[in-house]
């Protein structure tokens, strides 16, 4: 059984392979058979693999299989192996798990685009790319599949180019991820000049024997992935690509800037674990970046109309509290949260692309209103989803993994009180934001006629993953009910123990506070927007409040600031320099030349007689010069 | 009565020779007058070849003057064949005129 694991990537790759060299002369259907059935496939392989891993756990802890020898130079020896061990199998089941799901969707969702088999065939190369990503057992393989994300993430976003605006956010996206990606790749450059090996098992066993707690060298390499992953993960200050991003199709959306892509950076950290508790500063940075974001990202989600943007903020702010645990080593809690936030976001995003795709594209939820009753399947899942995102207490998946966070951020060692505040106040801001995503889009008025309904195709993804976003969180119950911790223990051989340090007032108190949060957000969001439509209209009558709106709503200037910081100088440059100044030395050398070749072409006039005196000045010059000498 | 001229003089005479002969070919517009200048250069050089025959008593000053004495036929009538020709063919024995260049 576990000798097939080299088929969950691979079987997406054939069904790239299979798509982009025949796509175009195959029928709707069967390219959907190959992109659906190639990942469904991995997916029923994983779960497998999984429920053998979780019976019958292997001696070593993980399920190693080598292919073949990549580049052999030397010491250095990568190799294409793909490595499960428990992080690598929570990754890898929520890769093509819910990737097979949304491959389903979007059998049904794109059904009418003209680009079908381009479609899958990046859908399948990105799940391919992501699955060596998580799989890879050295930092070269990882890089590959990094890369190959990032490739896949830019061909889905400009998906369809004809619209130059998303072509824009393509190339955006891919820039500024580029930007933490050059970051990773210096970072793997230090790691083998002082590792001397790319092998991740090596690295982490070596790293405490070669490092001092907070040696320089091991922090500014932590501080180097950090970058990589926050670029990847769309953090501070790297942030600002993410909503633009939602330019692809809304599958994608779900696929790659909600489920998978966007948390490479939370697994190249918690794969890093030791790296980043060698250097306590570089983690405390994880944390501070991973508080800031889901603050900011929390405040622009608020003032967003397009649902998509309000989804896309949100997930930017649900990334913030998983880098958030990472830096406070609470790394279960982290990745727990990945798993939870992937099954809710990718069905908020489905849903999302159902009601777009129902009411003729229209993105901007004021303009929705009153779907409640008119399409019950998706309001009834998008509601739940949504309650796992406001994380509602008891019933949903999103309480059982951000409460944790919320309760380490101040007892964990490395935790404070501000850190508490802070994810407090954004679990306050989640429930608001999405209380108000969820009132004006399902209730009120209707403002758009409804088109033809999403078929079963669409509406069972949306069941199953609403299903997960329930049940999922009841797999690690808090310290004090239940205390049921399946994942955490399935976690701990690869992932340390958080360390708890500060003395705190009872869990129970963390939970009630938190479950306050949640409802206040949604009281808040109920009376400005169901009960007293009033209050918004006085608000935006205050000078102060719309000025912060419109900060807010262009995602705290950030775009702004970057065009005056480095898009205006680039471009004024470039201005300048649009005759290329190295160039004016080569082009003078031929000006030169062409004058002095004019000058001299005037001593070939073909007059006889000054040739014979040039020859005769010659003569004298030369016997002068020898008389003189 | 054996007076002997001082080498010196003849030498002075040769290039005074050579620079009238210069001189010609520089100046002169028409291609015989060159023609002849030149003439009047190989001339000049083979008395020199001469007096500095006799001054060192070595038979290689005359045997060069007759060399130079062969090639300046040869070249005579090469010369003027060709100027012959130029005349055919452009009606004038002007050597500016006959310039084809435009440097």
């Amino acid at each position: 059984m576990n000798n097939l694991l080299w088929l969950i990537p691979v079987l997406p790759l054939l069904g790239f392979l299979i798509l982009s060299l025949a796509g175009k002369s195959l029928s709707k259907t069967s390219i959907a058979l190959i992109g659906v059935g190639s990942v469904s496939l991995s997916a029923l392989i994983t779960i497998l693999i999984g429920l053998n891993f979780l019976n019958d756990p292997p001696a070593a802890g993980f399920i190693s299989q080598t292919l073949y020898t990549w580049i052999e130079i030397g010491n250095f020896k990568p190799e294409i192996t793909f490595l499960l061990d428990p992080l690598s199998l929570v990754f890898v089941f929520v890769i093509t798990f819910i990737g097979a799901l949304i491959h389903v969707y979007s059998a049904g969702f794109m059904k009418g685009d003209k680009d079908y088999s381009r479609f899958f065939a990046s859908m399948n190369l990105f799940v391919f790319s992501m699955l060596v990503l998580v799989l890879a057992d050295n930092l070269l393989l990882l890089y590959l599949g990094w890369e190959g994300v990032g490739l896949c993430s830019y061909l889905l976003i400009g998906f369809w180019y004809e619209n130059p605006q998303n072509g824009y956010a393509a190339r955006k996206a891919f820039i500024m991820t580029r930007i933490g990606d050059t970051a990773m790749a210096i970072a793997l450059f230090m790691i083998f000049s002082w590792f001397a090996s790319l092998q991740i098992s090596d690295i982490l066993l070596k790293a405490p024997q070669l490092f001092q707690q907070g040696d320089t060298t091991i922090t500014i390499i932590a501080l180097l992935l950090l970058a990589g992953g926050i670029g990847k993960s769309a953090q501070l200050p790297l942030q600002n690509w993410l909503p633009d991003a939602m330019a692809g199709p809304s599958p994608v959306s779900a696929l790659i800037h909600a489920a998978t892509m966007v948390t490479a950076g939370v697994y190249l950290i918690a794969r890093m674990n030791v790296i980043f508790e060698l250097a306590p500063i570089a983690q405390m940075t994880v944390a501070i970046i991973g508080a800031a974001t889901l603050l900011i990202a929390g405040f622009s989600a608020c003032t967003q109309y397009d649902i998509k943007r309000v989804l896309a903020y949100s997930t930017i702010s649900q990334i913030g509290y998983m880098f958030l645990a990472l830096g406070l080593g609470a790394w279960t809690a982290a990745i727990f949260h990945f798993m939870i936030h992937a099954f809710f976001k990718a069905l908020l995003f489905l849903a999302a692309g159902a009601i777009i795709e129902t009411l003729h594209h229209e993105h901007n939820m004021f303009k929705m209103g009153g779907l409640k009753n008119k399409m019950p399947v998706i309001f009834w899942t998008f509601l739940i989803g949504s309650a796992s995102l406001a994380a509602l207490p008891l019933i949903s998946a999103g309480f059982y993994s951000k409460d944790p966070i919320l309760w380490y951020a101040w007892s964990a060692e490395k935790g404070n009180m501000i850190f508490w505040a802070i994810a407090l106040l954004g679990a306050f801001i989640t429930a608001a934001y999405t209380c108000r995503m969820v009132i004006v889009t399902f209730w009120g008025s209707s403002k758009t006629e409804i088109g033809h309904m999403p078929g079963s195709l669409m509406t069972t993804p949306l069941l199953v993953l609403a299903f997960f976003s329930v049940v999922a969180g009841f797999i690690e119950l808090p310290h004090n009910f239940g205390h049921f911790t399946l994942f955490s223990d399935f976690l701990h051989p690869v992932l340390p123990e958080v360390t708890m340090g500060n003395e705190t007032w009872p869990e129970w108190i963390f939970q009630l506070m938190a479950s306050l949060a949640t409802f206040g957000g949604i009281y808040i969001s109920y009376q400005l927007y169901s009960k007293n439509p009033a209050l918004i209209l006085r608000l935006k009558q205050s000078s102060l409040a719309t000025a912060l709106y419109q900060f807010w709503f262009l995602g705290w200037g950030f775009d702004r600031l970057y065009d005056i910081l480095f898009v205006k100088p680039l471009t004024y440059l470039s201005n300048i320099n649009k005759n290329d100044i190295v160039d004016q030395i080569y082009s003078g050398i031929s000006f030169i030349s062409i004058k002095l070749y004019r000058l001299l072409s005037y001593t070939q006039s073909g007059s006889l007689r000054w040739y014979a005196m040039g020859l005769l000045l010659g003569a004298i010059i030369i016997l002068t010069i020898q008389i003189v000498t | 009565m054996n007076t002997t001229i001082p080498p010196e003089t003849v030498m002075l005479l040769a290039a005074l020779l050579f620079v009238l002969g210069i001189a010609g070919v520089i100046i002169r517009k028409n291609i015989i007058f060159m023609l002849l200048s030149v003439e009047i250069m190989l001339n000049s050089a083979g008395l020199a070849f001469i007096i500095a025959g006799a001054k060192w008593a070595q038979p290689d000053g005359q045997i060069m003057f007759i060399f130079i004495l062969a090639m300046a036929a040869a070249e005579v009538s090469i010369g003027l064949a060709l100027i012959l020709q130029i005349y055919h063919q452009h009606k004038s024995m002007d050597i500016d005129r006959l310039k084809e260049m435009n440097g």
